[in-house]
């Protein structure tokens, strides 16, 4: 029973880590007022370009690195698309998650790189690699930027009040194309995390809607980012639960606790809606496009 | 003296819309400068010049007698132009200290801070820099406004109808500030549709009207017919009119009472009645029940306690906004574009929406359009709907006088018996006004009970019958038409 319980435990870092991480991605980049649906392609993208790399020899950081850019190329179609050509931002998101399943998938079987086994990212500490170790770091960072910087001020004047924004002098398209961009490059972070150190190996759709907790995950944390890592951490601890409650032959299912993540966003969107609108801290202006008004 | 902005014979098209004609207007330090006109004169396009949004086709812009371009509105920040927009550019989310940061990049913000409280201190009021700007008030967002420019180093300083959102006092006070601030010195451009404004807290007026500056003259030689008359090109003067024929009882509110929650007041034992062939308007000062009064009066909140009666109708206290209508209510709403139309659907349908609720375009399964169309376009002709190049036309391209004669186009088809008319002229020039006041003396003429929402006290004096004063939720105090101004005002900050 120690056991299991012990090996649950040094678990749980590996599955919270991509969920902070892609969740952090998110929030810098819903923070600028960009409704963000496309984590889960990013994430896609981000995993594929890591298992890529690694099979062509590549060591894990480098092959990290690759998920930073690939995570960033998928998030400039999305600031092309979002920011630049204000399409709404649902649409554009969705259609990059689909793009991005099909591209991936294509690319995998064309390289033939689908279910091959890599050597992947090795622990440092206490069983835990270095990106684990990075992660409260990343979350401190970012916290730091958003509350205690100039950029950080703009981004979330963008997002509360682009019209204000704009009138200060500053580019709500700028800004909002540089948020979307820091956010896809930690969400392509974390896609590459899920292969290079946890599956170490790419099926098609490995990330396996890890994306859209996700974004869960980041309603539920409210957009703050130490919530969030509190969040990624509780869901990590069920997403570690799930194959070792089965191999300890408790008679749970499976579906049920995957869908816990859910249930619990449900429960703070609820608590949240129930205490009142001001407790509700949505960015104010998510979601929409900002036209200086003109006449003719 | 040297001028501090000039902007000379300045043109600006939009398409083939010629907004600005050759325009020239300048302003001195130590002056206030007000600049009058109907909506869409070009007061806007010309400030928006000033203030280095638009680029001018033609004229340019001197500074201190010196030509310059205004790139945009950072540059013209630096510059030391100041624009205090008429809808607050403010984050609402944000402290106090955050929005003057925001506006004021590249400084410390301690510094920041310390200016500010300084400054503010020598305008005369108080601010508290970690206070979220959510919370604040009107007034005190507006202070925050000019704040934020000052703190940047405006020493020229556009307001765009600042009085607007404001009630008498806030009003009074802030033409004090304004004063204070051509007193240290700054060059001050008032925008504004006020006659009195102009009149009495500026050192010279400028008119506007479809592009062209009409007339630059001083406040001493102008009386408010003579401006008027220079602003719409005609000779338009409202006098009150008492009513031709005052009947019985019509609606009758009972001790109404609406639970408050957080920042909104709630309604505490209102009974007042309204009879046929009367106006009764509601003076008080924003935000003292007003929106509350319209919503219960409208079925849109229901009241927490009391009752409200139609005459023929019975207690309608719980009748939701379409029993309301089918006991012969139309509304005319605060916001038009908001709650009054449906902006990006067309003229005809939006005309129609009541008309087919009630049954007169045909049943739930099928819309006579071609009988809404035609309803339209009669009425359209006959409330004098103008800018409509089609019926399909999408609502919001309507200014703001024309929207608001579609809304009562729509409103008073079937002859209401009660009229609710919440702030009818709010943001209308002159001409639009005084044609929405008089739509709403014809219903009371033919016997409907008119209730008039509105701040705006001049205009209550103008059509009310009688009046009754909100303040804090309350119905405090109720006068007969003449009434006196003086007592009003007084009644409008009684406290409890």
């Amino acid at each position: 029973m120690s056991d299991l319980l012990l090996n649950w435990l040094i678990n749980i870092p590996g599955f919270a880590a991509p969920f902070a991480i892609a969740a952090l991605g998110l929030i810098i980049t819903e923070r600028a007022g960009v409704l963000n649906l496309a984590a889960e392609g990013f994430m896609l993208a981000g995993a594929l370009a890591g298992v890529g790399l690694m099979i062509h020899g590549a060591p894990p950081l480098v092959a990290l690195g690759g998920s930073v850019l690939a995570g960033m190329a998928m998030g400039l179609i999305f600031a092309i698309m979002a920011a630049s050509f204000r399409i709404n931002h649902v649409i554009a998101g969705l259609a990059l998650v689909f793009f991005a399943e099909a591209l991936t998938s294509y690319i995998a079987s064309a390289e033939r790189w689908t279910n091959k086994a890599i050597s992947g990212l090795e622990p440092v500490f206490l069983g835990q690699d270095v990106i684990v170790y990075a992660t409260p770091v990343l979350c401190a960072l970012t916290v730091w930027m958003l509350n205690r910087t100039r950029f950080g001020l703009t981004i979330r004047a963008v997002g509360e009040n682009p019209g204000a924004a704009d009138a200060a002098g500053i580019d709500v398209t700028a800004i909002r194309f540089a948020a979307i961009l820091i956010g896809a490059a930690l969400i392509g972070l974390a896609g590459g995390y899920l292969t290079v150190a946890v599956s170490r190996i790419w099926v098609d759709s490995v990330v396996g809607g890890r994306g859209w907790i996700a974004i869960a995950l980041v309603i539920f944390a409210r957009w703050h980012p130490w919530r969030a890592l509190l969040g990624a951490i509780l869901f990590g601890c069920i997403e570690a639960l799930i194959p070792r409650i089965a191999a300890a032959g408790f008679d749970v299912p499976r579906y049920f606790l995957q869908m816990t993540p859910y249930l619990a966003t449900l429960a703070v969107m609820i608590w949240a809606a129930a205490r009142g609108r001001d407790r509700w801290s949505q960015p104010a202006a998510l979601g929409q496009h900002h036209i200086r008004e003109e006449r003719g | 003296m040297t001028n501090a902005l000039s902007l000379c014979s300045v043109s600006k098209s939009f398409g083939g819309f010629k907004a600005l004609d050759s325009v020239d207007f300048s302003v001195a330090p130590g002056e206030v400068h007000a600049l009058l006109g109907e909506n869409g004169a070009g007061k806007s396009t010309l400030m928006n010049i000033a203030c280095g949004l638009y680029a001018p086709d033609e004229g340019h812009v001197e500074l201190e007698g010196r030509a310059v371009t205004i790139a945009g509105a950072r540059d013209a920040a630096a510059k030391g132009i100041g624009m205090v927009h008429q809808h607050f550019k403010l984050v609402p989310a944000f402290t106090v200290l955050e929005n003057i940061l925001l506006f004021n990049p590249g400084r410390a913000p301690a510094e920041i801070a310390r200016e500010a409280l300084a400054l503010a201190d020598r305008m005369g009021f108080e601010i508290d820099l970690d206070a979220r700007v959510g919370t604040l008030g009107v007034s005190e967002q507006q202070r925050l406004e000019i704040l934020k420019v000052l703190v940047a180093g405006a020493r020229i300083i556009i307001l765009d109808e600042p009085t607007a959102v404001l009630g008498e006092d806030d009003g009074r006070a802030l033409m004090a500030l304004v004063r204070g601030l051509a007193d240290s010195g700054s060059a001050v451009i008032l925008v504004t549709h006020k006659l009195h404004e102009a009149l009495y807290h500026s050192d010279r007026i400028t008119v506007m009207r479809q592009g062209r500056r009409i007339a630059e003259t001083l406040p001493a030689e102008m009386d408010p017919g003579r401006l008027t008359t220079l602003i719409v090109g005609e000779h338009i003067v409202e006098e009150p009119e008492p009513s031709p024929h005052v009947g019985g009882a019509r609606i009758r509110l009972n001790q109404v009472r609406l639970a408050g929650d957080g920042g909104r007041k709630g309604l505490v034992d209102v009974s007042f009645e309204v009879k046929d062939g009367e106006i009764y308007g509601i003076a008080g000062v924003s935000g003292n029940g007003q929106n509350e009064l319209a919503e219960v009066l409208m079925g849109l909140g229901l009241p927490t306690g009391g009752s409200i009666e139609i005459a023929g109708h019975g207690d309608v206290t719980g009748a939701g906004p379409a029993h309301r209508r089918q006991n012969g209510l139309a509304c005319i709403p605060v916001d038009r574009y908001r709650h009054g139309l449906a902006g990006s659907i067309g003229v005809a349908d939006n005309f129609a929406v009541n008309g087919a609720l009630a049954g007169r375009y045909g049943s739930w399964l099928w819309f006579n359009r071609r009988k809404a169309r035609a309803e339209a376009r009669a009425a359209i002709e006959t409330f004098d709907v103008q800018g409509v190049r089609s019926l399909g036309q999408k609502a919001a391209l309507l200014s703001g006088g024309n929207a608001q004669k579609l809304v009562i186009a729509r409103e008073f088809q079937g002859a209401p018996q009660v009229v609710l008319a919440h702030s009818p002229s709010r943001g209308l020039d002159v001409r639009a006004g005084a044609a929405v006041h008089e739509r709403l003396r014809a219903a009371r003429d033919r016997g409907a009970a008119v209730i008039l929402i509105s701040e705006d006290l001049d205009e209550i004096l103008l059509l009310s019958d009688r009046i009754g004063v909100l303040a804090g939720g309350r119905l405090v105090a109720e006068f007969k038409a003449p009434a006196n101004r003086s007592e009003i005002g007084a009644a409008m900050v009684t406290h409890d």
